[in-house]
């Protein structure tokens, strides 16, 4: 699935840096949202509560970031230029799909539901953006996208309406959903005559087309890094310092200072490895795509939906809970609903990525697959498959994870259904992981 | 049966200042399919007392409250709240009315913090997004008002808490809503020695300061420590509404286990032909 090609880099940090550099300016928010932290406190204080919530199971992403080296490891002994070389770039291209297709289903998996229609969803949006904004019809590239985006929460409110008025399971209906709606991305496309075998291709001077395979100036992504990392590390700092002053739960100031250091450095990382020079000595082509930044974007908004508003805080409520959540007044029908109205919302997204990357739509897209990797992504990076746990930012290291294996299979010339079989015992083992862990927690609470 | 209901008639009839009840329950029944949980009860819960209610496992109790809190309309009868009937849809409407109820089982999400659940429902906002400081600080005050002071952090999650923990913060989550009747199933049932005084203490300072109060509970000491008035469900029915004075030990578990008194108490319990409804 992944295509390598481009040209061969030095790079030692690979993989590190993959699993940071998205992983991490992802992975800070979070903490904002739910920091479970002493109040004041030292750092062996701090080493300590941290360490119990370990014993404890709240293992966050530690697993996955486990498996990711183990991958890495794996890989290079075996390819010996899995670290070195390939286009990191185009890794993360592929990786950014499987990213935002697991961020959909991370709402489905807090609320304690699955999504199967993830992909189909996605791709009937990413055909409708991309019958819009081409010949015949022409219109502005974000016309087409605002419309797709409208008509993917409409499918999710009317699966998350049937979810949650019919009490039907959404195990059932979504999987209804995933063959009906890829019917549907068919139907829509045999309607349109210039799409030829069921192809439209999108013209290179589309920004669509150009959110993946154009980039800024090199110096432009050095630019954007540094102002997200400062207002990152401002906010971080001055909140910290804050609830410190006020004696509220807070990190000690070693600890902010880490994380900052930290998102500071996979910053740094993200922009190098971004400005290698990916095409040939005549034809360079190197610095920052833009799918990289338009992903942090929707990864940060998304974390702060659900770290700090209401909506975001009932959807845990309700994904541990949903009788506690009506008693305490929550609408419990019409968050599910807009639970799934995000899910198939992101999922939006995740299509119309895919369709940058491919440069044009096809009714070939391979459904089944994206689906299972949405799922993987998500559960790989730690979002629990029994509701209430996960952070949106942990599709992100998942994705990450999804993509890595890939990369590694196909410099491996591993065949596809061989690739399929890897990918569905690393699903399988992030869902023992899961389990094992609900366990643990299980006898040690009461 | 109808002694029974001149037996409660008697009582709500002679209290001392009788004053107009908070909540009235007028033939409120309610069945979950084949099974009647509550047959026409009727009772007064007066502001500034505590109403004790007692009963067998089963007789009803929860269901009661439930039906109070607004989780389901009865079946039949009416609620009148300051003697106005009200017809609650849901949690909210009961919320709104000024009715807090802790859960027998809590109601409590595990994967949430102290805080969040405390505040859950009622979250503050500043500018559109969550205030967690200033949430933190009340549930912080809260807790301390009521002497908890065994959880490690209020950040930590409740599903890492013990029974107790978990019981005090339900307490806590009820205690800071500041509503005008106060429901409590089973409150101190996981409580240690030291938080089940509070939380009596606790019972008895808001009765004092006008509020209702309705508390379940099993243990007959917290029953005789606390209440004003002791009201005993059997299978269903209300069998007695009584002020504590005239209750004794042996008839209250007479009452709970078999509906009816055979051996008189210090007190004749039938008597008064007063409307059971009737507010002098
Ligand atoms: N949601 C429900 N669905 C069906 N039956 C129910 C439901 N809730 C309660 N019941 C039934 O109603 C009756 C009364 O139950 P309730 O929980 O009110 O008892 P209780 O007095 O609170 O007992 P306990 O002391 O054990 O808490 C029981 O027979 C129970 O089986
Ligand atoms: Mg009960």
């Amino acid at each position: 699935m992944l295509k390598g090609g481009g040209s061969e880099e030095k790079s030692g940090l690979a993989v590190d840096s993959r699993g940071h550099e998205v992983g991490s300016p992802e992975e800070q928010p979070p903490a904002v949202a739910t920091s479970s932290l002493e109040v004041v406190g030292s750092l062996r204080e701090y080493a300590n509560s941290l360490g119990s919530r370990l014993k404890s199971g709240e293992t966050g992403i530690l697993p996955v970031l486990g498996a990711l080296v183990v991958i890495a490891i794996i890989f290079q002994i075996e390819t010996s230029k899995y670290l070195s070389g390939g286009d990191i770039v185009n890794i993360l291209a592929y990786a950014s799909i499987y990213v935002m297709f697991g961020m959909a289903e991370t709402f489905a998996l807090l609320l304690s539901e699955i999504d199967l229609s993830i992909a189909s969803v996605g791709f009937v949006g990413a055909m409708v953006m991309t019958e819009i904004m081409t010949y015949p019809n022409n219109w502005p590239w974000w016309v087409a996208v605002l419309i797709a985006m409208g008509v993917c929460t409409v499918i999710g409110i009317i699966q998350g309406t049937i979810i949650t008025r019919l009490r039907i399971p959404s195990f059932v209906v979504t999987l209804a959903g995933f063959l009906g709606w890829y019917g549907f991305l068919i139907f829509i496309t045999d309607i349109d005559r210039s799409a030829l075998g069921g192809v439209l291709e999108i013209p290179s001077s589309n920004a669509i087309w150009g959110m993946v395979s154009k980039q800024m100036s090199p110096a432009a992504g050095w630019i954007v890094m540094a102002v997200a990392v400062a207002a990152f590390g401002v906010y971080t700092w001055g909140r910290d310092a804050r609830r410190r002053s006020q004696r509220l739960s807070a990190p000690p100031r070693s600890i902010t200072a880490l994380v900052i250091a930290g998102v500071a450095a996979v910053g740094v990382l993200l922009v190098i490895v971004c400005n290698f020079n990916r095409g040939t000595a005549i034809q360079p082509e190197k610095g920052m795509p833009y799918f990289v930044p338009v992903v942090v974007v929707i990864v940060v908004a998304w974390t702060i939906l659900c770290g700090r508003t209401r909506f975001g805080r009932y959807i845990y409520a309700i994904g541990a809970n949903p009788e506690a959540a009506r008693r305490a007044g929550v609408n419990v029908a019409r968050v599910r609903t807009a639970g799934f109205a995000m899910c198939s919302l992101t999922a939006c997204f995740a299509g119309i990525l895919y369709a940058s990357r491919e440069g044009s739509m096809s009714i070939t897209v391979t459904v089944g697959s994206f689906t299972l990797l949405g799922v993987a992504a998500a559960v790989i990076g730690g979002t629990s498959l029994f509701g209430g746990k996960g952070k949106p930012g942990y599709a992100v290291i998942g994705g990450i994870t999804v993509a890595a294996m890939y990369w590694g299979l196909y410099l491996l010339a591993i065949s596809a259904d061989g690739t399929d079989m890897a990918i569905a015992v690393l699903l399988v083992a992030a869902a023992a992981v899961d389990t094992v862990i609900r366990r643990r927690r299980s006898t040690s609470a009461v | 049966m109808s002694d029974v209901q001149e037996a409660v008639a008697a009582v709500e009839s002679d209290g001392p200042t009788a004053p107009a009840p908070l909540l009235s329950l007028r033939g409120v029944s309610k069945s979950f399919g084949p099974v009647r949980a509550l047959t026409k009860v009727d009772l007064d819960v007066p502001a500034g007392q505590v109403t004790a209610l007692a009963g067998d496992n089963g007789a009803g109790k929860s269901t009661l409250i439930k039906t109070v809190s607004g989780l389901w309309e009865p079946d039949e009868g009416d609620i009148l709240w300051d003697g106005r009937h009200v017809r609650m849809h849901g949690p909210r409407d009961a919320e709104a009315l000024g009715i807090t109820t802790i859960y027998q089982d809590l109601a409590l999400c595990d994967n949430l913090d102290i805080v969040q659940n405390m505040f859950l429902g009622h979250e503050r906002l500043r500018r559109g997004l969550l205030d967690e400081g200033s949430m933190e600080r009340s549930a912080r005050e809260t807790l301390e008002s009521l002497h908890v002071t065994t959880v490690r952090s209020v950040r930590q999650q409740v599903g890492s808490l013990s029974g107790g923990q978990r019981q005090s913060v339900a307490v806590a989550k009820a205690v800071m809503s500041r509503s005008r009747l106060l429901i409590m199933d089973e409150p101190t049932a996981a409580l240690g020695v030291a938080q089940t005084t509070m939380v009596l203490e606790l019972i008895t300072r808001l009765a004092r300061q006008g509020i209702g109060v309705i508390v379940i509970s099993h243990n007959l000491n917290d029953v005789f420590e606390v209440a004003d008035r002791i009201a005993v469900l059997y299978l269903g029915g209300l069998v007695a509404v009584v002020p504590k004075e005239e209750f004794d030990r042996a008839s209250i578990v007479e009452y709970m286990t078999t509906g009816t008194l055979e051996r008189q108490p210090g007190r004749e319990t039938g008597g008064t032909p007063a409307n059971a409804g009737g507010r002098n």
